[in-house]
């Protein structure tokens, strides 16, 4: 191999590298700026937007509290979540398409990825045996098994629309324009932002800050952990929340996008507008939460049988508009 | 495969409809489905208006401003007018089975186009398609009147059913001005027969929730 070659994969590791330090550094701000929002709209000053890190902080450095009859699931369950869950936040697209892994960065993979996460999550719910961790695992499998045939089907028209499954494929042909106006696109883009509220138990499928047992999905669930177990699994929540905002993001909007990370100035750029894109949808998403009420649990197969049926509708159309 | 910009905006206007038509099916309050209903004149006069445009045919243009003047503003005002005659405006209508019905009407739609799409391979793709979207919103359209058992929704079933005959009418080149002007006052019409016919049917029943004609008729519960 040529120095030139050494030289380029080192510049095109270095990018890989940076883009998934800045996103796992990044995600739990994004979740205190979406708090600081919510806070602000029901006129409470709210903490600080740097609390989830001193959150994280002091939750690392406590002793976790295991249970007696929890087995090696419970304990080995946190670190898988936050793994597979870093490994899909980091497959997609930030602030530069093309970057080293991209070309395993296919929504197929990421799916996959947050399904086996939520899969080991549930399981350890259910490992230690309380009534809480049961009900919230058991809900949680319940809105997994409609959340994610919708979101397939997203990623099914989404596929059709650009030819390809890969995020840097598809953030260039959106970016390309050559997409035109579709209302498959629409569609899609409302099941994803259904699917991302329920995946991300924001408000009206399930509430991030409620402590009420009976309402309770993802919190019912990870009810026993604490400890640096706990520090994982919260970071893991904001990791994906940023997952999501910074897919739909890149499929939706990639205004800004670099191409590759060879120009500084396209990386500014990239940096630049993908910062605001998180600012914009996480005030966005703060807005939605205060203005809607949280839905009883067994309406969320409705909430989310409309998202899947609009994935379907859209991949339908799709089918129409390209057989002619 | 891509098309001109003129084909993409009738795809979205016709698949518009025939997402505000799932919209009706999922939608089981009654103040809220008569909103829906508008919204979905709304869109068929927007696609009929876009028709006209690219057809270049200035006639679709009073199809268009018809559907919107009766079908988005005096048909829903008059219905809404009914709901609160009747009180029955807090009402909300137990559906059985979303989910189902969703399914159902995706079914629906699926079964239209496999239909449509073989029959008509050799006609331009715009009106093609349209007849095609057309025919899924008059499949929901029925299937609403067929799930629901409130009459007033049953009404607005209909109601779609029709703004799916005026989108496939409209796709096809060549419907004559008189017969779309006759259809829309036919609808106005059939709004007066089906209001008449709806305050009887309280009258007696006390109700218009259509399982009380069928115990009346002696059918079994």
């Amino acid at each position: 191999m040529k120095g030139a070659d050494v030289l380029a994969m080192l510049h095109a590791l270095l990018a890989q590298g940076v883009q998934m330090t800045v996103i796992l550094l990044l995600a739990p701000l994004l979740t205190g700026y979406v708090r600081k929002v919510k806070a602000r709209l029901q006129r409470r000053r709210g903490p600080d937007l740097v609390q989830p890190y001193r959150d994280l902080r002091r939750l690392l450095g406590k002793e976790a509290v295991i249970a007696d009859n929890a087995s090696w699931l419970f304990r080995v369950a946190p670190y898988f979540v936050f793994a597979a869950t870093w490994v899909a936040a980091a497959l997609i697209p930030t602030f530069a398409a093309n970057l080293m892994f991209s070309w395993s960065g296919d929504l197929i993979a990421i799916t996959a990825l947050l399904g086996s996460a939520r899969f080991a999550l549930a399981l350890a719910g259910m490992d230690i045996g309380t009534a809480f961790g049961g009900i919230g695992a058991s809900r949680e499998v319940m809105i997994a098994s409609i959340a994610e045939p919708a979101m397939l089907m997203i990623v099914f028209s989404v596929a059709l629309i650009a030819g390809s499954t890969q995020l840097s494929t598809v953030a260039e042909y959106m970016l390309s324009g050559a997409a035109g106006i579709r209302v498959s696109l629409a569609m899609a883009l409302i099941a994803l932002l259904v699917v991302a509220i329920a995946e991300n138990g924001r408000v009206p499928v399930d509430n991030p800050a409620t402590h009420l047992e009976l309402t309770m999905v993802h919190e019912a669930m990870v009810l026993e952990y604490s400890g640096r177990h706990l520090a994982m699994i919260e970071w893991a929540a904001s990791l994906k929340l940023m997952l999501y905002i910074s897919m739909i993001a890149c499929i939706f909007i990639p205004i800004g996008l670099a191409g590759d990370t060879n120009s500084p100035l396209g990386n500014a750029v990239g940096v630049t507008s993908w910062i605001a894109k998180m600012a914009v949808l996480g005030a966005a998403l703060g807005v939605a939460e205060t203005a809607v009420a949280k839905m009883r649990v067994f309406r969320v197969p409705n909430y989310l049988g409309a998202a899947l049926m609009l994935g379907l509708l859209g991949v339908l159309l799709l089918f129409v508009s390209q057989g002619m | 495969m891509s098309h001109g910009l003129s084909f993409d905006i009738a795809h979205m206007l016709a698949g518009g409809l025939v997402l505000v038509s799932f919209l009706m099916l999922y939608q089981d309050r009654l103040l809220a489905l008569l909103h829906v209903l508008s919204l979905h004149a709304v869109v068929l006069a927007l696609s009929v208006a876009w028709q006209a445009w690219i057809q270049d045919a200035p006639h679709l243009f009073i199809t268009a401003a018809l559907a919107l003047g009766f079908k988005a503003i005096l048909i829903p005002m008059v219905l809404r007018r009914m709901v609160f005659q009747m009180g029955i405006h807090r009402e909300i209508e137990t559906v059985g089975g979303i989910g189902l019905t969703m399914l159902a009407g995706i079914a629906l739609v699926a079964l239209s186009l496999e239909v449509m799409l073989p029959v008509t391979s050799d006609v331009d793709p715009v009106a093609r398609e349209d007849i095609a979207l057309a025919l899924s919103v008059v499949m929901i359209g029925m299937l609403m009147m067929v799930t629901r058992r409130n009459a007033l929704s049953q009404v607005v079933g209909f109601m779609s059913l029709e703004n799916g005959i005026i989108l496939a009418a409209t796709g096809a080149r060549g419907m004559p001005l008189v017969v779309e002007i006759s259809v829309a006052f036919s609808i106005l019409i059939a709004l007066i027969v089906i209001g008449v016919f709806l305050f009887r049917i309280r009258e007696q029943f006390d109700t218009i929730d259509v399982e009380a004609l069928d115990r009346s008729r002696g059918g079994q519960e």
